[in-house]
């Protein structure tokens, strides 16, 4: 459905990826894992057009997608989360699902937005009872609803969640990726971002672990928590020594 | 006069100039909001303005009310142009860039203006007759009560157009978060061309209903975008309904200053209100907390 073939993306000088080729399949989770910095963010806001890869090329449903604008590429039916959730703070948590829902919002689409929302609501009930809120007021939690809600508004083929569990609470991260993990099964296609490895894993079908801006490992799930090098790296096991 | 008339009298004529400061504070608010850009050349929108309705009405013998929209459409094609020629081209500019640019742009309109209409002052017809009304001793003339009544109306339609539509939604979300707005499809590119359009479109506004009072000539302009430039700081920079209220602070002040001390100082009142909100408050009236 996304197929990322040998994507280099730089920031002036520095380069940012180096080949990154990744694809994902309708109705999968993908998770993207690695370190601070290994280039997950860049990967993610190279697919949705705010930055433009040198070299390599990006493709959507057999579309080649390199080089559009944000705004059409989220038209096409992607859709992102980014990092830190970017709520639009002074705007109540409706007005942000609106706008979520700006690129197909019409006088004839509305009726259809409304039952989005609604299935938002029910998906996350604590924004139905936020709705007239400051986004700014919500907690940490109760924000990344407010982002994945929003960029669920936009009706994506595909969605793109960047560092979901970021600076939460273990609970509250647990709650959220049953979430994600319920929207797959109501056919949702998900590219999860995580620093979170072991969050991540737990709901991804398939994995690609990325390291300063290469993918040195794809696998299922299941495959990569057997793995010994991401065990040591990314799941904290292999030290027991040092605790025990 | 009684005291109290003089005060009465300070005020109807500070609430009138207040307006126009009001509005082009306003103005200041749109374009920053929606891009962090202070743009300098705000005054010369209601120069322009004034002018191109003289044109109309005058040279070319156009009805009032539709040369009125006309000078609207005009003016909003010039801020337009000024934002597709001298801001959109530059990939990541400094603001400090951004305000020269605005400051040479002004210059270009002023020199521009005095080509196209000569160094005459030009005035226009009030709307509605020159009567003066009288209230409680003091007088009001019924160009007053236009520039205040319209004044509100843009105010109110401004409030309606950002707290209501959706198209105001997703500009106040380029002010918020232009990343994230534009991870919602929305086109922040053309949110920053809309906002020059429609602050040059409420600077024309101001241009056409102030020119009756205070005439218009082609270097009126720039102590616009001072004063109202005032008002947006003692507003607190980025909020309109600061803007609209220090704007009619500031021509009280004004007035009243003009009345009470000398008619000579007049100009300076702005600037020091300007220099003491900077001193004392920089986040003005309502501003937000930070500043960037």
């Amino acid at each position: 459905m996304l197929k990322l073939v040998s994507v280099s993306t730089y920031y002036g000088a520095i380069q940012a990826l180096k080949g990154v080729s990744i694809h994902i399949k309708k109705g999968e989770i993908v998770t993207l894992i690695g370190a601070n910095g290994a280039g997950k963010t860049t990967t993610l806001n190279t697919i949705s057009g705010l930055l433009h890869p040198k070299k390599g090329q990006i493709f959507f449903q057999d579309m080649e997608i390199t080089r559009f604008s944000p705004e059409r590429i989220v038209s096409l039916g992607i859709s992102q989360a980014p990092e830190g959730r970017q709520i639009f703070a002074t705007m109540s948590v409706m007005d942000n699902l609106l706008l979520g829902s700006y690129h197909r919002y019409k006088r004839k689409t509305r009726r259809q937005i409304q039952q989005d929302m609604d299935v938002i609501f029910e998906l996350f009930p604590v924004l139905k009872e936020r709705i007239k809120q400051k986004a700014g007021t919500l907690s940490g939690g109760e924000q990344q609803m407010l982002a994945i809600g929003r960029a669920f508004m936009s009706r994506p083929k595909i969605l793109l969640l960047d560092e979901p569990s970021m600076g939460l609470a273990p609970l509250v991260i647990k709650e959220i990726f049953s979430k994600i993990k319920a929207l797959r099964d109501e056919g949702a296609t998900i590219l999860l971002v995580e620093q979170n490895a072991k969050a991540a894993l737990n709901i991804a079908d398939r994995g690609y672990v990325i390291e300063t801006g290469k993918v040195v490992f794809q696998e299922t799930t299941e495959k990569l928590k057997e793995n010994k090098e991401v065990q040591r790296a990314y799941l904290g096991k292999g030290y027991k020594e040092v605790w025990e | 006069m009684s005291i109290f008339t003089k005060i009465l009298q300070y005020i109807f004529t500070g609430l009138t100039i207040g307006s126009i400061f009001a509005m082009v504070g306003l103005g200041f608010n749109i374009i920053y909001n929606a891009t962090d850009i202070i743009n300098f050349a705000q005054g010369e929108f209601v120069m322009i303005g004034g002018m191109v309705m003289v044109s109309l009405t005058k040279g070319m013998n156009i009805p009032m009310i539709p040369a009125f929209f006309l000078t609207i459409i005009i003016v909003a094609i010039v801020g337009i142009l000024l934002e597709r020629l001298a801001i959109n081209p530059l990939s990541n500019p400094s603001i400090i860039t951004i305000i020269i640019i605005t400051i040479g742009a002004s210059i270009v309109f002023k020199g521009l203006a005095m080509l196209i209409w000569g160094k005459d002052t030009f005035i226009l017809p009030a709307f509605t007759g020159e009567t003066p009304i009288n209230v409680g001793g003091a007088v009001i003339i019924p160009q007053s009560i236009w520039v205040l009544g319209i004044t509100l109306l843009v105010v109110a339609c401004l409030a309606v157009f950002f707290e209501k539509t959706l198209l105001g939604k997703a500009m106040r979300a380029c002010a918020t978060n232009r990343k994230a707005a534009s991870l919602m499809g929305i086109n922040v590119n053309r949110m920053v061309m809309l906002s020059f359009a429609l602050s040059a479109a409420i600077g024309a506004v101001s241009g056409v209903i102030i020119t009756p009072i205070s005439l218009m000539d082609y270097h009126r302009g720039t102590m616009l975008a001072i004063k109202g430039f005032a008002a947006a700081i003692l507003g607190g920079l980025g909020s309109g309904a600061g803007a609209v209220i220090a704007g009619f602070l500031i021509g009280i002040m004004e007035s009243m200053g003009a009345g009470f001390i000398s008619s000579g100082y007049k100009d300076a009142i702005a600037l020091v209100v300007l220099l003491l909100v900077l001193f004392i408050k920089p986040t003005g009236l309502m501003g937000k907390s930070e500043l960037r």
